[in-house]
């Protein structure tokens, strides 16, 4: 059986479909790229997955548990966190209490304070700000963060939306190494990414999205070879 | 001189009170986003539940005093969850409306059960004076300084050292991802109503002291001069709304013991002339932020 399990998934905006029935799996341990150009739905997928937005018809199945009924502050105890696009870290908080706000679902004190002491070992930029107001971290201190956050509900999935967006290119390797290193602890990840080669180096498996319909799928490498892909996202 | 500090005294009074009807506006504004009309109103119903124990039922007072608090806390948990709730995600217009309607519904009901005219309290809380020097201080003067001040400190040591505290300000920056950090958003925010309106069940006591009267209006007005102080102060600011309480109390107190007579009917005013002259100058308020913009 598959962690994360999508069936016959269809989500409306109103009168606008943006998903329009859509399969597809992620098995434990994977990286997934899911990608596809602006507007294909790709964080729309990942809001019905959490529960930000409801579902119009279909099935998402987390380790065999139905999401589509359950509330959105319940799955992340399940073990499923989301990096959100735009990476949503709470601005006016310091560092320090993200994180903490990453475990809000943990109780024990103890294994939370080893928990962030973790996080700061991995990532030694955010021990150096802990006490920052975090929205005056640089935009890719703001998405290590947002990364940082995630794992402080020991997830066994994390999915993340566009990470290296807006990031300068060496900030844009570093989220990336992250991503594998975060992969190599255990963690089962769906990737969604504008950055198409990038996505797909790290990916095992990647599905491509087009207006709210999955048109490719397959093994990551083979994807970089198809001709449509290099056509339409990798730029040659 | 004893004129003056007299009148300092009773603005302070006063300035408490709008602080802690300020600080309920604020959190709901803080973490609901929207302008709960009716808080003043709770006010008008924690009064009347003191003259129903003490004047109707002759209850002791502190237990007179637990019934309006938890009164308070009650209709404001009730009235989010009938009124507000429903309307989550909705238009910030229809909120308002639905909360000025929820605040001539309590209005009129307490025109149905208590008629218009104004209803005076039997001796509640008289406390009596101490001597210092040459002068009188009232008891409940500090009574409510004391009141006002253990509660902003607990208030303030809650949203800072507890898990449900951040809470609150997560939901207060971003709902959609303070829910996926697992935070109940509407459970934080029936939270939220039932803290602000057990504070107002605290501001009806105080106020109760000092006035020992009530009628179906008494908490309109002054939960309007109330709202006043919290943007005055900053809204969704606590120590705003603290500062911003206090000053209209002070203000408001010093109209009337200095200006002449005939003026002294302005001072209801002044609390809408300042409100005007802060959204003029600075719209967020004396101790608002500016949101961080990051790209
Ligand atoms: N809240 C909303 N209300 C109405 N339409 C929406 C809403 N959110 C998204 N849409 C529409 O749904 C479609 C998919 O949007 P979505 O944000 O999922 O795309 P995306 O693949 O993540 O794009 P991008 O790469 O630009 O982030 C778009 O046509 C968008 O306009
Ligand atoms: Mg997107």
């Amino acid at each position: 059986m598959s962690m994360l399990e999508i069936k016959g998934l269809q989500v409306n905006y109103g009168m606008i479909r943006a998903i329009k029935g859509i399969d597809f799996h992620v098995d434990e341990g994977e990286v997934i790229a899911l990608i596809g150009a602006n507007g294909a739905g790709k964080t729309t997928i990942l809001h019905t997955i959490t529960g930000l937005v409801p579902a119009k018809a279909g099935s998402i199945l987390f380790e065999g548990t139905e999401l589509t009924k359950v509330q959105p502050h319940k799955i992340v105890a399940m073990g499923m966190a989301h990096v959100p696009e735009g990476r949503r870290i709470f601005q006016e908080l310091s560092v320090f209490d993200n994180l903490r706000l990453g475990a809000f679902t943990r109780k024990d004190k103890a294994e939370i304070a080893a928990s962030i002491e973790m996080v700061y070992q991995h990532f030694p930029r955010l021990l150096e700000r802990k006490n920052q107001i975090a929205g005056t971290l640089s935009g890719g201190e703001q998405q290590i963060l947002a990364m940082g956050r995630a794992l402080m509900s020991k997830p066994r999935i994390i999915l993340m939306d566009e990470p290296s967006m807006g990031l300068s290119p060496l900030y844009v390797s570093e989220i990336f190494n992250i991503i594998a290193e975060i992969s190599k602890m255990g963690t089962t990840v769906l990737l969604v990414e504008q950055n198409a080669k990038k996505a797909l180096s790290i990916a095992d498996r990647a599905y491509v999205l087009e207006t709210g319909n999955i048109v490719l799928e397959g093994d990551a490498k083979e994807l970089m070879q198809n001709d449509d892909v290099k056509k339409a996202y990798l730029g040659e | 001189m004893q004129m003056l500090i007299s009148t300092l005294i009773d603005g302070l009074n006063l300035g408490s009170v709008y602080a802690l009807v300020a600080l309920g506006y604020s959190m709901v504004y803080g973490i609901a986003k929207m302008l709960n009309f009716a808080h003043g109103d709770v006010i008008m119903v924690g009064i009347y539940s003191i003259f129903v124990c003490l004047n109707m039922n002759s209850l002791p007072v502190p237990v007179t005093m637990l019934i309006c608090v938890a009164v308070c806390a009650v209709l404001g948990f009730t009235v989010e969850k009938l009124a507000y709730k429903p309307l989550r995600g909705s238009p910030s217009l229809s909120v308002l409306i639905t909360a000025i309607g929820v605040s001539y519904l309590l209005q009129n009901l307490a025109l149905l059960f208590f008629k218009s005219e104004r209803r005076f309290l039997q001796n509640f809380l008289q406390l009596g004076s101490i001597q210092i020097g040459s002068f009188e201080l009232p008891v409940i003067s500090l009574v409510i300084w004391g009141t006002t001040l253990v509660i902003m400190i607990v208030l303030n040591l809650l949203i800072k050292y507890t898990s449900m505290g951040r809470a609150m300000l997560a939901v207060s920056e971003d709902k959609g991802a303070a829910q996926l950090m697992g935070v109940n958003v509407n459970r934080t925010i029936s939270i939220t109503f039932v803290i602000g309106s057990a504070l107002a069940g605290v501001a009806a006591i105080l106020y109760a002291a000092k006035y020992q009267n009530v009628d179906p209006y008494t908490g309109s007005v002054f939960g309007i001069k109330a709202f006043a102080a919290a943007v005055f102060g900053g809204i969704g600011s606590i120590p705003g709304a603290m500062i911003g309480g206090l000053s209209l109390g002070l203000i408001e107190a010093l109209t009337i013991g200095f200006l002449p007579e005939s003026l002294s009917a302005v001072s209801d005013g002044i609390a809408y002339a300042l409100l005007v002259l802060m959204l003029i100058l600075k719209p967020s308020g004396l101790l608002g932020k500016k949101k961080v913009e990051k790209v």
